[in-house]
């Protein structure tokens, strides 16, 4: 389906990292009135909202909650779960809405404070909500321990190392320490990583994503309506899903995931292949994510994700810009927000104002996201309007 | 024990009784677990319980070293073992030094208390013959 008549107009990003005067509906609400003048327009052009719940304070109608505090009255409001991939699945039923003329602006909108508001026991509820009740849970892994099978996995079978896994960090901290919204700034390298806290053989603390507090928001239209708006539109030019399991005790692969069905459908969708990309917005959670990402999204071969990582490709001056902003591992992770930097940090490289972090070219952006434990996958891929 | 239906409650019976069951398909022949109502592979809903070999390799594992709450006392070993009747279940590796284990290692089932809490199946290294 083409997706190129629907443009990404406005974008805003609230105080991020430590944020104590602030809680997850207020940060929501600053995201998505900021997102909204940000693309120029009123409150009142806005007809459909689209939010994921707060893992901190969860409420049984979140878009609606929204709404009212903002002072929104939209004739379409729906609220999404899918973890970590429900920003860019939000932005794919968002440009659905708008195709198909249900809506005609749509502001997507996430925020969580899992840092400042967490209490242990929405901390315990929540860890035990991850994984299979009966027949994983009581088993006690945890999240990092769910990552740690995959990583193991995947050295048994290519000879990964843990070296090659810490580079994802090296690499995110390189792009943090040029972002001054990031939450964890100091360059490490291959060594600080490996000496780092173990949390989950093979994974150390350095190998897993950072708990923040913050916000952010985006507003679709038309294409058509885009052009009458301040900043130049940006197109999504393919999406595609993939689902191939819930429960890491399911999978048929612990080392291959569903970002390839969904990698390939996005950028299929674009007519473009992966080295047509400039640049690459992953879902950085924990190292062995990224890394299996980077094979599954097609910018490496299966098994050499680890050498693809060392040789640098994705840092500042690689050939391959992975997370420009610093992703989950260092720049800001709220919990089900976690993706939707990756999308506001694009729309800055879009509009040249990425300062040092600013590539020369871009033409090509692949956003990726997933759910689950490697298990629900969503890839857009973004344009400029022709 | 919360959340179990009375088709779950058919494999926790099994525990009580030291057995391993899991799901076979009596159209189709494959088997599966955890335990539906329909079979995973063909649909069917002629489901068996079956009383497996309790003998298996380890598909991956990991050495948790912080617990997930004061009921796990850190270091244990989470694994995903692949049964000889080819389902793959999580679970615990005991009784063994966390620098012996290794993918592939050939284990069998036992049963003991996990987490402080029920009896649940966890899994021995194995003599290989």
């Amino acid at each position: 389906m083409d997706l190129s008549n629907v443009a990404i107009v406005g974008s805003f990003e609230t105080d991020l990292g430590v944020v104590t005067d602030r809680g997850p509906m207020a940060l929501g609400v600053q995201a998505t009135l900021g997102a909204i003048a940000d693309a120029g327009l009123q409150a009142s052009a806005i007809d459909g909202l689209i939010t994921c719940n707060s893992l901190v304070t969860p409420v049984m109608y979140h878009a609606e909650a929204t709404a009212e505090y903002a002072g929104l009255t939209p004739g379409h409001c729906l609220s999404v779960g899918t973890g970590g991939g429900t920003t860019y699945t939000a932005l794919r039923y968002a440009a659905a809405a708008i195709q198909t003329g249900l809506a005609t602006t749509v502001v997507v909108s996430m925020a969580d404070s899992m840092r400042s508001f967490m209490t242990r026991d929405r901390a315990m509820a929540v860890q035990s909500s991850s994984g299979h009740p009966l027949f994983e849970q009581p088993y006690g892994p945890t999240v990092p321990a769910y990552y740690a099978l995959i990583a193991r996995a995947h050295m048994d079978t290519y000879g990964t190392t843990e070296a090659q896994f810490a580079e994802a960090m090296v690499s995110s901290r390189a792009w943090a320490h040029l972002n001054p919204t990031a939450q964890y700034r100091e360059r490490v390298t291959v060594d600080d990583v490996l000496a780092s806290k173990p949390i989950a053989d093979p994974l150390k603390l350095l190998d897993c994503s950072i708990v923040s507090d913050g916000g952010a928001a985006v507003v679709l239209t038309t294409l058509e309506r885009a052009r009458d708006l301040p900043h130049a539109p940006i197109v999504l030019k393919g999406y595609g899903e993939g689902h191939h399991y819930e429960h890491i005790s399911q999978a048929k692969d612990l080392t291959k995931s569903a970002a390839a069905d969904s990698g390939k459908a996005a950028l299929a969708g674009a007519g473009i292949e992966p080295a047509d990309i400039q640049l690459a917005q992953l879902y950085d959670c924990f190292s062995p994510a990224l890394l299996i990402q980077l094979e599954d999204l097609g910018f490496c071969e299966k098994g050499t994700g680890g050498e693809f990582l060392a040789s640098g490709a994705t840092r500042p001056g690689g050939n391959l810009p992975v997370n420009t902003h610093g992703g989950m591992l260092s720049h800001c992770h709220p919990g089900n927000p976690g993706a939707i930097f990756g999308l506001t940090e694009a729309i800055r490289q879009y509009r040249g104002e990425a300062k040092e972090r600013q590539l020369a070219h871009l033409e090509h952006t692949l956003l990726h996201a997933q759910g689950g434990i490697m298990s629900s996958h969503a890839t857009v891929v973004l344009g400029r309007a022709n | 024990m919360a959340g179990v239906d009375q088709l779950d409650q058919i494999f926790f019976e099994g525990v009580a009784d030291g057995q391993l069951r899991v799901q076979q398909c009596s159209d189709c022949g494959a088997h599966q677990f955890y335990p539906r109502v329909v079979c995973k592979h063909c649909g069917s809903e002629q489901l068996k319980w079956i009383s497996a070999s309790g003998r298996g390799r380890v598909a991956s594992f990991s050495v948790v070293r912080r617990g997930v709450s004061a009921e796990f006392e850190a270091p244990y070993i989470v694994a995903l073992i692949t049964l000889e009747e080819g389902v793959t279940m999580m679970s615990h590796l005991v009784d063994v030094e966390p620098e012996q284990v290794a993918s592939g290692m050939a284990v069998r089932v036992a049963f003991r208390p996990v987490g402080g809490a029920d009896i649940r199946p966890v899994f021995l290294r194995a003599e290989v013959s």
